[in-house]
């Protein structure tokens, strides 16, 4: 009978995918240390198969988020719950169910790349195929590499295969990217990208905009320990007064106020010989423009249109560059 | 269980392949016997047997000063932060750091043994089997020390700071360089209350008195009782992050796992049998060698 009652109180304790409810919830997340508050009443739900983005400076709370979810930390008030489990309670079963890189971490210098996978694979209770593994994380080289003589991107390469091997219900990349050179910037988001493909829930958090605008479904914009945005990178930009930027070169010059009184435009400066001009209807303005040079025997000879980026959100809501 | 061997196979691997280690746990140890018994020993075997059980005791203790600074080295390196993630647990992780710290040291303890036998002419081992026990007992509570050490100190500097401090007193004041016998009275009533006291007479007995394993109970008892406790509370205080902070109630703690050795210490200092039979070992090994008969 007691066997049966136990049996039972694990199955309730385990990740059932069936389940629809979202695979992380967070609510009224708080947490301070001492005087510095880091999470203010942060909520947020993260559904299955879904690659969310914590975006935000330096110091913004997105690493105690995330620290919090994986039960590193404790939360001071509010509730979470990640995969069917509140971290803080939740022992082995709970971290078989996640997986994560974590901002700043190592390996001892002298293990070798094989050796770290097949000793995590094992505190995990499962066989996998760590030739597979390395070759999908372009490690097969290296792995009879110490970890000490890896590039960044190669051990960033290696957290990411660690993380994965005991294939995790929810993957948390706290800065993959951090500190690495655009080369191996790139890998990573390959990979990020393959892990999307493959619906694979994920928690990223990044300060760097095309990270988050380039790899995730929805993205929460932080900042000093709130969440002050909400949505799809595309939704986010659309709620986004910001103003687009069309520059033009001309193969005659065209006086500015000229160009100001066209259909949306808000701003016009002339730069290196182009026009820049801010317009909030751009494809108004585009159409009045080409309209004006052909009535007065103009010509457009370039043409460059940059939508609002998160990077003008964040400055809408914060008044602060995203590194200032 | 499986993750504690897999730990202590890979801590295993990890010490072989880094030289420091090699140099401070085979060389040192060895290059510390030759000098230490080849001085004191005077090519007497009673004296050789006499002067080995410090030098074994030095190879036990150095466990304390290697596990404490790698433990502290991985926590601030981060190391520790990665395997919190995966589903091992602190007493699994600090076990496979004794276990893996008693396979590594007993090749040099050997070694030791092999040289005094062979190259000191060392005539015999007295009661092997027991002091082989004490070593294993020594070698547990000198490393749960140093896991307790790592749990109470914030960095590399401060470990290195408290583990000078026990290591000289270790090393001065308990009869590890000077036979205990020779140390003035008060620091005698001192040594009663160190650890490695215990484990120096006991292999003295064990090795020159050819004692039973019954008559060493007390060291074995003590040593045991430390290792147990100071293993206990290091994995309830256990830090794996360096900002965690560090409670008033893990130096508690790490004071309480010496409580065997301040009660030992006052029954010796109370009855002396301690004193008295260290004197009575170190005239033995004074007394001129029999003339042999023709």
């Amino acid at each position: 009978m007691f066997h049966i009652l136990r049996s039972e109180f694990r199955v309730s304790l385990c990740y059932n995918p069936a389940v629809p409810e979202p695979i992380v919830q967070v609510s009224s997340l708080s947490k301070s240390y001492g005087p510095v508050e880091a999470i203010r009443s942060v909520s947020f739900e993260i559904s299955e198969g879904e690659v969310f983005g914590l975006l935000g400076p330096n110091g913004a709370g997105k690493t105690s988020t995330v620290e919090i979810l994986e039960g590193m930390r404790t939360a001071d008030s509010g509730s979470v719950r990640v995969c069917g489990f509140d971290p803080q309670m939740a022992g082995a079963e709970f971290q078989r169910s996640i997986g994560a890189v974590l901002q700043a971490t190592a390996l001892p210098e002298k293990i070798l790349v094989d050796e770290a996978l097949e000793m995590f694979c094992g505190f995990y209770g499962r066989r996998v195929d760590t030739a597979a593994l390395l070759a999908r994380f372009g490690l097969t080289e290296k792995r009879k590499t110490f970890y000490g003589a890896l590039s960044g991107g190669q051990k960033q390469r290696l957290a990411l295969a660690l993380a994965l091997a005991h294939q995790p219900h929810m993957l948390f990349l706290d800065e993959p990217t951090a500190g690495l050179d655009p080369q191996a910037r790139r890998e990573i988001y390959t990979i990020v990208e393959e892990l999307r493909a493959e619906k694979k829930t994920l928690l990223l958090t990044t300060h760097y905009i095309e990270e988050a605008e380039r790899l995730c479904d929805r993205v929460a914009i932080m900042d000093h320990g709130r969440v002050i945005a909400l949505g799809t990178p595309r939704e986010l930009k659309a709620r986004s007064a910001g103003t687009s930027r069309i520059e033009v070169r001309l193969s005659q010059p065209e006086s500015e106020a000229t160009l100001l009184k066209l259909d949306g435009v808000s701003e016009c400066l002339r730069a290196n010989g182009a026009y820049v001009l801010r317009s909030t209807r751009p494809p108004q303005t585009i159409v009045a423009l080409v309209k004006y040079l052909e009535t007065f025997g103009n010509e457009l000879q370039s043409l460059e249109v940059a939508s609002p980026s998160l990077e003008d959100v964040f400055i809408e809501l914060t008044g602060r560059r995203l590194r200032d | 269980m499986n993750n504690t061997l897999s730990l202590t196979e890979f801590r295993i691997r990890l010490a072989w392949r880094n030289r420091l280690f090699i140099f401070f746990s085979l060389v040192v140890p060895l290059a510390y016997m030759f000098f230490y018994v080849g001085v004191f020993g005077r090519g007497s075997p009673l004296a050789v047997s006499f002067m080995l059980a410090p030098v074994l005791a030095l190879t036990v203790m150095g466990s304390f000063w290697g596990l404490s600074m790698q433990l502290v080295m991985f926590r601030e390196q981060g190391i520790l932060r990665r395997f919190r993630l995966a589903p091992i647990g602190a007493a699994p992780l600090l076990a496979s750091s004794l276990l893996s710290n008693y396979i590594l040291l007993m090749p040099t303890i050997l070694i030791q043994l092999a040289l005094a036998r062979w190259f000191f002419r060392m005539q015999e081992f007295g009661n092997l089997p027991a002091a082989l026990l004490l070593i294993s007992a020594g070698s547990v509570t000198f490393a749960a020390f140093g896991l307790m050490i790592a749990s109470i100190t914030g960095s590399m500097q401060e470990t290195a700071v408290i583990n000078n401090a026990i290591w000289f007193i270790f090393l001065f004041l308990s009869g590890a360089t000077i036979p205990l016998p020779m140390l003035p009275g008060w620091v005698q009533g001192v040594a009663a209350f160190l650890p490695p006291t215990y484990l120096i007479t006991g292999l003295q007995q064990a090795m020159l008195g050819n004692a039973p394993v019954l008559q060493i109970g007390p060291e074995l008892l003590v040593l045991a009782g430390s290792a147990a406790a100071a293993f206990y509370f290091s994995v309830q205080v256990f830090r794996w992050e360096p900002e965690a902070p560090i409670r008033p109630r893990a130096r508690l703690l790490a004071c309480a796992a010496l409580i065997p050795f301040l009660l030992l210490g006052l029954y010796e200092n109370i009855t002396g049998h301690r004193r008295e039979g260290a004197a009575v070992m170190y005239r033995q090994i004074q007394r001129p060698p029999e003339p042999q008969s023709r």
